[in-house]
């Protein structure tokens, strides 16, 4: 029950992004004449907030699936180098007794907002770090599925303008990055990101720079590995 | 096909291509243990790419025309300054968010 409460604790920041881009998905669903279910379906099986947007375009437009297949990769596809930092931790909890839905039930949930909270995640003695992983995966995606299909059942209905709090996504990314600065062994693998990011975002075009820029961030820190390494050792040392 | 088992295929397809994105890195490496470079990479890439997630999110700011991402860029800073000092997530996103719904109402109106 600790484990739960602590969970439901760092779930908070990422509410009014998950409410209001869910709502948004959500509404749009609705205004292209689909019922709620289809809202509640994607949250479920899909969760990815800029997909599902995307896919109200895809299901007006009348490509074939073998398109929206592509598509779908191209967009998702930096969900790929999320999981690279959680091989060992969910496969040790899907290892546990009775637990062995949990590791592709977690694998499966690791969103852009959930991967942020978990690389941020800092556990105090006592709580399960395991426990705590699982319930913020689930709560997560509990409330997404909530706003999705609440979007969709409320449609026009929805009070006030809420313009802007989209950025409160861009906002936790952010704060993330300012934890993990201020926490970094060696300031390299960030300043690659951002130099590759800010390299592709010129050369390719904004909507082009997420995929390159991931790629070649994980081949220069291959390269720097010899450099890098040494850096977070050392300071390991002085834990 | 019918609507609905056209808006179903459509979500499953989606839904399949999703699951397949995540599920790589573990079926990639399947073994007891990952090697050592995938393990180190695990180590050191959420810094690289939460990084490029901010500027992934700032991708469709208008930087060239007035006000020339002035909202954007001063909301992040409020952000950066309120983690650096009070290092609150919440305080932090609730603050940056405020700040950049109030500056596209009134000093910068869309």
């Amino acid at each position: 029950m600790k484990a739960f409460r602590f969970a439901a604790l760092q779930t908070v920041p990422i509410i009014f992004a998950y409410l209001f881009v869910g709502l948004a998905s959500g509404l749009l669903l609705n205004k292209a004449g689909y019922a709620p279910q289809w809202a509640f379906l994607s949250a479920l099986f899909i969760y990815a907030g800029s997909m599902q947007i995307f896919m109200v375009t895809l299901m007006t437009s009348g490509v074939s699936l073998a398109v929206i297949a592509v598509m779908t990769l191209l967009i998702n596809a930096r969900h790929i180098f999320y999981g690279i930092s959680f091989i060992e931790p969910f496969r040790a909890i899907g290892r546990e007794k009775g637990n062995a839905w949990k590791f592709p039930y977690m694998a499966l949930t690791l969103t852009d907002e959930t991967y942020s909270l978990l690389v941020s995640l800092k556990v105090p003695d006592g709580i399960p770090r395991g426990k705590v992983q699982f319930y913020i995966l689930l709560l997560c995606h509990l409330l997404w599925i909530f706003s999705c299909t609440a979007g969709a059942a409320l449609g026009q209905m929805l009070p006030v303008d809420m313009t802007g709090i989209e950025f409160s996504a861009t906002a936790l990314f952010v704060a993330v990055v300012v934890n993990q600065w201020r926490e970094a062994k060696t300031h390299l693998p960030a300043i690659i990101g951002v130099s590759s990011a800010i390299l592709f975002y010129f050369v390719l075009g904004p909507d082009q720079l997420i995929l390159p820029a991931l790629s070649v961030s994980v081949i220069a820190l291959m390269i720097l590995k010899g450099r890098v390494a040494p850096a977070l050792a050392k300071e390991a040392a002085h834990d | 096909m019918t609507d609905a088992l056209m808006t179903a295929a459509i979500i499953g397809v989606i839904a399949m291509m999703t699951w397949i994105t995540r599920a790589l890195p573990y079926l990639l490496f399947s073994r007891k243990s990952p090697p050592p470079m995938v393990a180190y990479l695990g180590d050191v890439l959420p810094a690289a790419i939460m990084i490029i997630l901010v500027v992934y999110c700032l991708r469709n700011t208008a930087f060239a025309t007035a006000p020339y991402g002035a909202p954007e860029l001063l909301s992040v800073a409020v952000v950066a300054a309120m983690q650096l000092w009070r290092k609150n997530l919440l305080l932090s996103i609730f603050t940056g968010t405020a700040c950049y719904m109030l500056l596209i109402r009134t000093v910068f109106p869309l």
